[in-house]
């Protein structure tokens, strides 16, 4: 049999197993996994893995999803090709 | 209320404060560290992740060679399992005019007077050794193929994670409400929380924020806010583009370890307040056409995201590291947009004036007094 890989963050290929070694080692917001892991800031911007890790957080810290960090959303929110951006109007 | 005490006290979790703690740990010192977010929250992990040695004042260069010594086997030796992503793809400023480039001229002599690689491309050899770049207009370049990238995350964390695995208290979420001074001395500090510790040495390394915070024991930092932006691309196949900066506009360019693009531009309309870490639209449109033009070849791939985050400028662009009046009060700040890199350095010297010793580079430009005494130290190579 192959050996399972739970990848949560597909954009960074990040694994489940990774993400709970750095909540274990006391990175327990979002934020801080996010610029260990670069989990959210693919081109998915986190629609894939957000839910998934503040869950894993939840679990670990036993603070309900309401009262956790749940990141910053950035634009353009879903990537856009520079040629858009950069016609003139 | 209990009273903590410790031997020193860093108030800022960025790359300079991180750094710091992990030299005064690593030689035994105890030390605490207080972080109102996380560490890298600030300036340092918003950064543009450049390293360079292009710099024209001698100090600037003498502490950036010795950061580029240290990068190399840094990850290493911080040992934390987090990826520094440490490259030297290059990083090359390009000059439009001809003032532009006697300056970049004179930084160059002055870097190889210090055994520093750089040189002064002409527009020929930028466009044989790089085809895409599309610079029209160009006069010149100056290129140190030895400067590069790196994580400003990462590197912030790392060195915050190796400092409490040699004994630093890295206090996050921990905002400082005010400093505390007793008889003209420095007593400790305040938290909002209400934690009270006290230490006979106190370092503010918290960019912007280092002024309020110094003004609450009457002491005057003048360094000020000003908001930067970046966006960042989807990753594309890696052909290791350098950093790349244009003299006109101020806009750079740059391809990071993973593949994606970043770019940036300068826009003097910018906010300059604490706090402000939202978006701009003007930015987001206006950069990529300016970098679009250079480097057409991006025109099919996509922005994923853009930020922006707080340079702590002063006046001549130069940092300021000094003991301040009050007697035990030391700050390392003012950075003006080329402090991430300068983590290694800044935190030896300021372990160094800490516990007493000689600082292994002579800081006297660096010293807050020159503001009072109108003896200004400009940089003339600050982006």
């Amino acid at each position: 049999m192959s050996e399972k890989v739970n990848i949560i963050c597909r954009c960074e290929e990040i694994q489940i197993e990774e993400i709970r070694h750095w909540i274990n080692k006391g990175y327990t917001n979002l934020e801080e996994l996010k610029r260990i892991l670069r989990i959210t800031m693919g081109p998915c911007q986190g629609r894939g893995c957000r839910d998934i890790i503040l869950r894993e957080i939840s679990m670990a810290t036993g603070k309900p999803i309401s009262e956790l960090n749940t990141g910053v959303i950035r634009p353009p929110v879903k990537p856009i090709k520079f040629s858009l951006l950069a016609e003139d109007n | 209320m209990t009273v903590k005490t410790t031997d020193f006290i860093i108030v800022g979790g960025g790359v300079h404060g991180c750094a710091t703690a992990y030299e005064l740990a690593k030689a035994g010192y105890k030390v605490t560290l207080f972080e109102s977010r996380y560490l890298s929250s600030g300036g340092s992990g918003r950064s543009a992740a450049g390293l360079r040695q292009h710099f024209g004042t001698e100090v600037n260069l003498h502490m950036a060679k010795y950061n580029l010594k240290v990068f190399p086997t840094l990850e290493e030796e911080l040992d934390t399992g987090m990826d520094l992503e440490f490259r030297q793809w290059g990083y090359m400023w390009v000059a439009y005019t001809d003032s532009c480039l006697d300056q970049l001229k004179k930084n160059v002599a002055l870097q190889k007077s210090m055994d520093i690689p750089s040189v002064i491309f002409t527009p020929d050899e930028i466009h044989e050794r790089w085809p895409y770049l599309r610079l029209d207009g160009i006069i010149g370049a100056a290129f140190c193929g030895e400067d590069g990238h790196i994580n400003p995350q990462t590197l912030t964390m790392a060195y915050g994670e190796a400092a409490a695995r040699y004994g630093a208290v890295v206090k996050t979420y921990t905002p400082v409400q005010k400093l505390l001074a007793e008889n003209g001395k420095i007593k400790g500090v305040v938290t909002e929380s209400g934690e009270e510790w006290h230490a006979p040495r106190v370092l503010l390394a918290a960019g912007p924020h280092t002024r309020p915070l110094a003004a609450t024991v009457g002491v005057d930092i003048p360094v000020y806010p000003e908001r930067h932006n970046i966006l960042i691309s989807e990753p594309v196949e890696v052909f290791n583009c350098p950093m790349v900066l244009c003299l006109d506009d101020g806009a750079y360019f740059k391809q990071c370890p993973n593949g994606t693009f970043m770019f940036g531009r300068d826009d003097q309309d910018e906010p300059r307040d604490l706090g402000n870490e939202g978006n701009s639209v003007k930015f987001l449109a206006g950069v990529t056409a300016s970098v679009l033009k250079r480097i057409p070849a991006l025109s099919g791939v996509r922005v994923v995201r853009q930020w922006s985050g707080p340079y702590d400028v002063t006046e001549d662009h130069n940092a300021i590291i000094d003991w301040t009046p009050l007697e035990g009060l030391m700050v390392n700040c003012g950075w003006s947009g080329h402090g991430l890199q300068f983590g290694p350095s800044g935190g030896r010297v300021c372990k160094e004036m800490l516990v007493g010793e000689q600082a292994f580079v002579d800081l006297h430009r660096f010293r807050l007094a020159r503001f009072a005494e109108g003896d200004l130290f400009f940089e003339p190579a600050f982006i």
